[in-house]
């Protein structure tokens, strides 16, 4: 007799881990599948152990500045590649068997091996057949085998691969996808990223900071292409002094692989060839949805573009079967794949919910300097017709900015200036991935300029700019020389304009490098 | 488990109801969908649909129980495997303002069921839930009002009385949607008050009014055993308390005019005889002189669009159709005013085939919150009582009202010489706060233009 649960989760990522725990606490028999590894590729492959890596690069970072913090180091400071990499992958196996014992004290059954659906409620799982890195993982402790399972609701979280541009497939030795580039033997001396995404500009980022001569090629006219103009604009700068190359508006047309380097043609869109030679490239031109061996073509389920179509709660065009996460389309987020999930059992248990407001999903990007925004950039605004006030903040003016060393960076809001909502904000400098919430909140909970002038921000933080930022698009900033509101938009590079006066004595003015 | 079956509400503004009839007995088997019981409002008699499937174990509020506040437990379904006899409430009541559960009134979208969905049944769940349970605001009763500061301020922008909008957010909290929504639909210039219906004669007496004497006192004015008691129905308490706070919260003025309606009456003749008829020999239509009276003075209010207009304290709401209530009375005692919604764009045979079908489901008190609530102006027609000439009472969120009597001939001068003519006599009532005299005086006027030359209604 086959297990019959009341909700079967496919895939024990982001998305599918929660929705499982979410399913759990409704009251629901549960069980969630997966192949190769609790916490699916964010917690194996994706977001944690990249920020594992990038703290390291980031450490190193001020290693080699010790006299701006007024501190020596004797010798030489130096990196071991494989202790890098041991320290992200030790990061992310403690953190997914942390997801094993979730499960366990949720009392979720976990699966291991491969499903897909036979028909309305019936799931067959198989053994896998192999893993990212080679060989099928080994089934966690207490996991249930291969077989013939029942759910009265079936939930897709499989997630979603790197995209593979024909001609480039990557190699695992030359062309790297972000699996390799996680777990490189040793830093190569060159690297050829291509897409600068938030995927690409992290790798590039890493292996920048840790000596590799970088060079980024983007299709699209700007870098981190979802991002405010202006503020991608500013980390380019940023990635540009730190010694990358970057071609936007360019293309990889062909590779040449040799023997421990690759040569690329690029056509940097201006009607030039460059040639560039690398030990390596890193292909992050994008995922695409994980939908095949499921049986969903057999069954009917919709896809569209290599995503399942869902109504925004999750369901497919068949009763039963449902989408979340990266395979239920963009954006392909952790958070935005964990929301759906709870979005999508709520609605089952018959609970309110209603479709995520994909205008108000936060995106991080955690290269040196961060990058963190939410809503309308000031380009969609102005193309809904809005009417706009943007207000602008640099870090050069915040006293805690200063303090820390970090005198780069933006914080800009974007209001609709004939109700004062919060259209978007975007930042770009040290920690902005930690600041942007802040303004998510605001937004849910449908804040003015009102109610955002009054909160108080404590002093001194870098969340001080999020005010000042308000402040500006008001035409009151404190700490600066008013930039936009009332005085209009700010021109060029006057964003950095370093503060005339600082709240406190002895502040001097930063300088501006 | 038990599944509990609460009292619904059946309106945005219902706050209790009266249990009139059960369709099911204890131990029948109940289907999704099937009609399980009656509900009494202030207006109308709904219709209350099992959402889940189960047999009715308990019936906890019998019928005729009045005032039945919203989300009380009525009832108990015993699910699959469950013995309908051993089945107690599961959890209770659920606490005031928690979206209705099992339970849906047909005219709005089901809330959400709960517990143990099959697949198929998840359509109506979610989204439409607070809606169906959401009560106005209460900004009206001083009470808290929960709203966004982006939906205050728009609402404020735009002169939106936001106590007056339902919320979909957390809580029945009012969002930016909502108000976006209420600006759209133009519910909430309306708001969801119940239209109760004005065609008095006399200026009503005031029962509820704080000075009124007590029932104690008026009862010791009267012979014990002389009279006999009969209770109020909701609609009898609706009809006294708006009309009441209408006397005292809007201040009235009248205007009359005589209008001759032979043309009209012609024109009616005419009309009516180039109807088609089906193979039962009906007429496709029938048109009334109260339907011309209607579409007359929905026409007038387009000539005269500054009368078309609802009174708020934050703005003044110029509409851009004339919804026209129309006073229908019911059997016994009692009124009320189903909206012939843009009458200004309906020929006087939809008029007429719309009336009809509202006189006919208002008499068996079935008509829906929607068909009744709002509007821009209304008429009221005691013609066919033999009424010379009357006054009727404004019924808010209107700004007007016209009190139509009986055609009659009567002897009129004409370049200086006697003649007979059909006249009828209208009479508008005014908002003062809304409509000034002048505009007023106009509008009657355009009404008058439009009702002795009736051909211009056809065009």
């Amino acid at each position: 007799m086959a297990e019959q649960y009341d909700i079967l989760v496919i895939g024990a990522g982001p998305g599918g881990y929660v929705t499982a725990i979410r399913a759990a606490q409704l009251g629901f028999k549960t069980a969630v599948v997966d192949r190769e590894h609790l916490g699916g590729i964010c917690l194996n492959w994706g977001c944690i152990p990249t920020k594992a890596l990038l703290r390291s690069s980031e450490i190193f970072h001020y290693l080699q500045h010790p006299k701006d913090y007024g501190l020596t180091i004797e010798g030489k400071v130096g990196f071991d590649a494989g202790a890098i990499v041991k320290r992200s992958r030790d990061v992310s196996a403690r953190l997914s068997s942390g997801v094993g014992f979730l499960m366990k004290k949720n009392k979720i059954d976990v699966i291991w091996g491969e499903a897909s659906i036979d028909g309305p409620g019936k799931v067959t799982v198989k053994p896998a057949t192999k893993s990212v890195q080679g060989p099928p993982a080994p089934a966690p402790k207490g996991a249930l085998g291969p077989g013939s399972y029942q759910a009265k609701h079936i939930i897709i979280a499989t997630g979603a691969r790197p995209r593979v541009l024909p001609g480039i497939e990557p190699d695992k030795k030359l062309i790297w996808t972000y699996f390799e580039a996680m777990v490189p033997k040793e830093i190569p001396k060159s690297l050829l990223v291509m897409g600068s995404g938030a995927i690409g500009m992290e790798f590039a980022s890493f292996f920048r900071t840790l000596g590799s001569e970088v060079t980024v090629v983007e299709l699209l006219p700007q870098i981190l292409p979802v991002e405010d103009a202006e503020i991608a604009a500013l980390a380019r700068k940023r990635f540009e002094k730190q010694g990358m190359k970057i071609f936007t508006g360019a293309k990889v047309t062909k590779v040449e692989k040799g023997a421990d380097s690759v040569t690329a043609t690029v056509d940097d869109g201006k009607g030039g060839t460059q040639t560039i030679a690398a030990e390596r490239l890193i292909s992050a031109v994008g995922v695409v949805g994980n939908i095949e061996n499921l049986g969903l073509e057999k069954l009917g389920v919709k896809t569209d573009r290599g995503t399942i179509v869902t109504d925004g709660l999750g369901r497919t065009n068949l009763p039963g079967i449902y989408a979340i996460g990266d395979v239920a389309g963009p954006p392909m987020l952790a958070h935005k794949a964990e929301h759906e999930g709870e979005r999508c059992v709520d609605a089952i248990k018959g609970l309110h919910a209603e479709p995520l407001d994909k205008n108000k999903i936060p995106g991080c990007t955690y290269c040196h300097p961060q990058i963190a925004s939410v809503g309308l950039t000031e380009a969609r605004a102005k193309e809904q017709g809005l009417e706009v006030r943007v207000g602008r903040f640099p870090f050069v003016g915040n006293g805690k900015a200063i303090a820390l060393g970090e005198p780069d960076g933006l914080v800009k809001t974007i209001f609709d200036s004939k109700t004062g909502k919060l259209l978007g904000a975007h930042m770009v400098g040290a920690e902005v991935t930690e600041l942007i919430q802040g303004f998510v909140i605001a937004m849910n909970l449908e804040t003015t300029e009102e109610e955002l002038i009054h909160t108080v921000f404590p002093h001194p933080t870098l969340s001080e700019m999020m005010h000042e930022s308000v402040l500006d698009a008001y035409g009151r900033v404190i700490h600066v020389k008013p930039l936009s509101g009332i005085h209009g938009r700010v021109r060029g590079e006057a964003w950095w304009i370093p503060a005339l006066r600082f709240a406190s004595a002895g502040m001097t003015r930063a300088s501006v490098t | 488990m038990p599944i509990n079956i609460l009292m619904p509400a059946l309106s945005p503004t219902m706050e209790k109801g009266n249990l009139a009839k059960w369709l099911k007995k204890e131990g029948d088997t109940v289907k999704s969908g099937d009609v399980i019981a009656e509900i009494e409002t202030d207006k109308a008699t709904m219709e209350v649909e099992a959402i889940d499937e189960g047999v009715l174990a308990k019936i906890v509020v019998p019928e005729g129980t009045a005032d039945v506040p919203v989300n009380q437990l009525i009832a108990l379904i015993a699910g699959e495997g469950e013995d309908p006899k051993s089945v107690s409430a599961a959890g209770g009541a659920a606490p005031a303002g928690a979206p209705a559960k099992a339970e849906a009134p047909k005219p709005s979208p089901a809330p959400a069921a709960p517990s143990e969905p099959a697949p198929a049944q998840q359509q109506p769940a979610t989204t439409a839930a607070p809606q169906s349970a959401a009560k106005p605001n209460g900004g009206a009763q001083g009470q808290r009002i929960f709203a966004s500061p982006l939906a205050r301020r728009i609402a404020k922008e735009a002169g939106v009385e936001i106590g007056m909008i339902q919320g979909s957010g957390p809580h029945g909290r009012v969002i930016e949607r909502d108000v976006r929504a209420a600006m759209a639909g133009g519910g909430a210039k309306a708001g969801p008050a119940a239209a109760a219906a004005p065609a008095t004669a006399t200026a009503p007496a005031k029962p509820p009014a704080p000075t009124a004497p007590s029932d104690a006192q008026v009862k010791a004015l009267f012979e014990p055993g002389s009279y006999e008691e009969i209770p109020h129905d909701n609609m009898r308490r609706t009809i006294a308390r708006r009309l009441t706070e209408a006397r005292q919260t809007v201040p009235q003025f009248y205007l009359t005019m005589d209008c001759e309606i032979d043309a009209l009456l012609k024109l009616r003749e005419q009309v009516n005889a180039a109807a088609p008829k089906d193979k039962d020999g009906k007429p496709a239509w029938k048109v009334s002189v109260n339907d011309m009276a209607i579409k007359a003075l929905a026409m007038a209010l387009m000539r005269v669009p500054d009368a078309n207009v609802t009174w708020t304290e934050g703005a003044m709401l110029r509409h851009k159709h004339a919804d026209v209530g129309v006073a229908v009375a019911l059997p016994g005692n009692g009124l009320i005013t189903p909206i012939i919604r843009a009458a200004e764009t309906k020929t006087l045979s939809v008029i007429a085939n719309q009336m009809k079908d509202f006189a006919a489901r208002a008499k068996s008190r079935k008509l829906k919150p929607e068909e009744y609530q709002g509007g821009t102006t209304a008429v009221s027609n005691l013609g066919m009582f033999g009424i010379k000439d009357f006054t009727a009472v404004i019924n808010p969120p209107h700004s007007t009202i016209l009190a139509v009597g009986g055609g009659e001939q009567r002897p009129v001068v004409k370049g200086g010489q006697l003649a007979v003519a059909t006249v009828m006599s209208v009479t508008l009532s005014c908002d003062h706060r809304a409509v000034d005299g002048a505009l007023g005086a106009q509008l009657i006027g355009a009404f008058k233009e439009l009702i002795e030359n009736p051909m211009g209604m056809l065009v």
